[in-house]
């Protein structure tokens, strides 16, 4: 998703030569009882761009801290380039972070606190100073250089932060939910602006994000977390097509959930039964399903068409009342009762004005999906 | 502006005009007076029955002399250095005692913080008299200290510290030392300690991270503490009449002497005048420091 279709295909976790820099081996972190993370393993290869989401206290910020070196891990080892990471002081790893909090210095200006890190690496004197222009330029915040960080927006202070992070161009930068206070429109740039550190310097990311959307655009990878667990890691796309849980799949994205028993009908086909009165859906997948099995099913709003007379050629189609309309914007979502009183989602592009749409609320209407637009999940 | 708006900007200036404008009035009267033997010890004595006549040949009769007298006497001069002296040194000696104290109590634990704080507050429970007293105990020739370095084989024969300028700074530390400790440990605890944590992910050692961050923004408690300290102990009397010796020479002990021993009211207003003025120019510094603080913080 991030990579155009011209590039080659960057997948060095595809790769089994390929060597990660940072590899997390079995960690687990307790803090007293309780566990923040619980056997986490996971590789993250050289300039990738590897995103962890997950909702608020599953521990992503403490899988980062135990990278910066402020956290040892209570179990299991982490390595960077192969060397373990346990008995290096967070002054001496090649990465920096971006604090959730920001952590800015109050004492010192906006040059200063940039200039913090540079000050303190090899880098010749002459060279600090334009490197920090170059980091104020990239925030676009040559103007405010000289204020203190209480004078200025919380957004602002947010750029401060990354671009403190990003001054020392370290092998691996560690960004806490990076642009959470910044407007869409500057996240956007922000989140193009990162993309293009990213491809010229080489330098290995890892994100923490509330934001799926931004997830989805930037990253190579995303983690999927719960509880101190990684559910999944996987490409954007394959996360959002191929969740590989219920969990992940209502995480990413909006997403129609039906419990029923599977059956198999075919070669990797199956029937499942969901409601009384209503036909079985059918649907596809790879793995070996035993009849009867309890599963979910798992299908996108906009995989769902909408239509006033039943397709003839989609694989599923249901009959329902409209019950109500959202409208967003660009898209609108259409939720859709059925006679068994199940709730299901649709969405649908507006590619008309308005006033000239087809469907309005309490009309009757026809649901249907391929078998092939959702996904059958065992947990 | 309402009435209650009205008494409540009164209410302040009210207590500073009857408790130390109207005190200060009066002593700065008396230091513009003469000697005299009579009850009170001076003249002239101020006579509402005299009328307004009255009034202006007790004006007329008002100079300068004691000041005069000061100026022209080296031992005020000398007096007034060796306090300013023996304050600021004080002062530093319990910030470099304080700090790490003051450190050490915010990196405890939160369930020991409270402890170690009373701790700090305890030995003002007991009267400031008698713990001075007790470091007469301590410090002369036979006290604890000199027995112990005596058991010990340390030394042969006793340190006079007794009435020498050490006991002074010896009792002024430790006296103020909990002015110093509270507002740099309320300083330091507030300090986020992800401060520290960023300064050292952007290369700092632990020691580095210390100079850079910590000790810039404990400033303002520094400041605070080094006021807190100095502006009493330029004044203090008791401390170097117990345990400083004849060669101690502070304007508090001087005050003292020309108040009860000498009887001179006048030339002791006049020297508690100038005290007060030198004591003003730290505090004016010291308002100005918690102003633009205040400014910083908003
Ligand atoms: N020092 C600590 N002592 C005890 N518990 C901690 C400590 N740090 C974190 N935790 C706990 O560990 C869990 C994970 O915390 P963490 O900060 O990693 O969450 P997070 O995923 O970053 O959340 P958020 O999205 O809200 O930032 C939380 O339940 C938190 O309460
Ligand atoms: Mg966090």
């Amino acid at each position: 998703m991030a990579q155009p279709a011209s590039r080659p295909v960057f997948a060095p976790w595809n790769d089994p030569a390929a060597k990660p820099l940072i590899q997390f081996k079995s960690v687990t972190k307790k803090f007293g009882e309780f566990v923040a993370i619980d056997d986490v393993t996971i590789d993250i290869f050289a300039q990738e761009f590897f995103a962890l989401l997950g909702p608020s206290g599953c521990g992503k910020t403490t899988l980062m801290r135990m990278l910066a070196g402020f956290e040892r891990p209570t179990k299991g080892q982490i390595l960077l380039d192969g060397k373990d990471l346990a008995d290096v002081p967070p002054n001496r790893r090649e990465t920096n972070m971006m604090f959730q909090s920001y952590a800015l210095f109050p004492h010192l200006s906006v040059w200063e606190n940039i200039a913090f890190g540079l000050k303190r690496s090899p880098m010749p004197k002459g060279e600090i100073g334009p490197r920090v222009e170059q980091m104020l330029k990239l925030v676009r915040l040559d103007k405010f250089a000289r204020r203190k960080p209480h004078q200025i927006s919380g957004g602002q202070r947010q750029r401060v932060a990354l671009a403190r992070s990003l001054a020392k161009a370290p092998k691996l930068l560690l960004l806490d939910e990076p642009l959470g206070a910044l407007d869409k429109k500057l996240r956007q740039d922000t989140q193009f602006e990162l993309m293009d550190i990213q491809e010229k310097t080489g330098t290995t990311f890892l994100i923490v994000t509330h934001d799926q959307e931004e997830a989805m655009t930037v990253a190579s990878r995303v983690a999927v977390m719960d509880h101190g667990k990684m559910i999944q890691i996987d490409t954007p796309d394959r996360i959002y097509e191929m969740p590989n849980s219920v969990y992940v799949a209502d995480f990413i994205g909006d997403v129609n959930i039906i419990k029923g028993n599977a059956k198999p009908t075919g070669e990797g086909r199956f029937a499942i039964s969901w409601a009384e009165g209503q036909p079985d859906i059918a649907a596809a997948s790879g793995a070996g399903i035993a009849a009867g099995t309890p599963v979910h099913f798992a299908i996108r709003p906009e995989k769902i068409a909408i239509s006033a007379d039943k397709p003839a050629d989609r694989a599923n189609a249901v009959k329902g009342r409209i019950e109500d309309i959202a409208y967003l914007g660009n898209i609108s979502t259409y939720k859709v009762e059925l006679a068994n009183g199940a709730m299901i989602k649709a969405q649908v592009a507006n590619d008309r004005r308005l006033a000239r749409r087809t469907f309005s609320w309490d009309d009757m209407v026809w649901l249907s999906f391929t078998d092939t637009a959702g996904v059958i999940l065992m947990k | 502006m309402n009435f209650r708006r009205i008494l409540l900007i009164a209410t302040p200036y009210a207590w500073l005009v009857a408790l130390f404008l109207v005190p200060f009035l009066i002593v700065f009267k008396i230091s513009l007076s003469h000697y005299a033997i009579s009850i009170p010890p001076y003249s002239p004595v101020f006579d509402i029955s005299a009328g307004w006549e009255g009034f202006k040949t007790f004006l007329s009769k008002l100079d300068f002399d004691n000041y005069r007298f000061l100026s022209g006497d080296d031992l005020y001069w000398k007096a007034y250095l060796s306090s300013l002296q023996i304050a600021a040194i004080s002062t530093i000696i319990t910030l470099v005692v304080a700090y790490p104290i003051a450190y050490g109590m915010a990196q405890a634990n939160d369930e020991w913080r409270p402890t170690l704080m009373m701790l700090v507050i305890l030995p003002f429970w007991t009267s400031f008299l008698i713990r001075v007293y007790s470091w007469i105990g301590i410090l002369s020739n036979e006290g604890f200290l000199n027995q112990i370095l005596l058991g010990l084989g340390v030394i042969d024969t006793p340190l006079a510290i007794m009435n020498t300028n050490t006991a002074v700074y010896i009792g002024i530390v430790y006296t103020y030392l909990p002015f110093m400790v509270l507002p740099i440990y309320a300083t330091l605890e507030k300090m986020d300690g992800s401060l520290i944590e960023a300064a050292e992910d952007l290369g700092c050692t632990r020691i580095s991270a210390f100079w850079l961050v910590t000790l810039p923004l404990s400033k303002p408690g520094v400041i605070a503490g080094c006021f807190l300290v100095f502006i009493p102990a330029l004044g203090e009397f008791v401390i170097p009449s117990l345990l400083g010796g004849s060669q101690t020479l502070m304007i508090g002990k001087v005050l003292w002497e020309e108040f009860f021993s000498n009887r001179d009211w006048p030339v002791a207003s006049a020297v508690a005048v100038i005290l007060l003025v030198l004591l003003i120019i730290p505090i004016i510094l010291f308002q100005r420091n918690e102003q633009k603080q205040r400014e910083a913080n908003q």
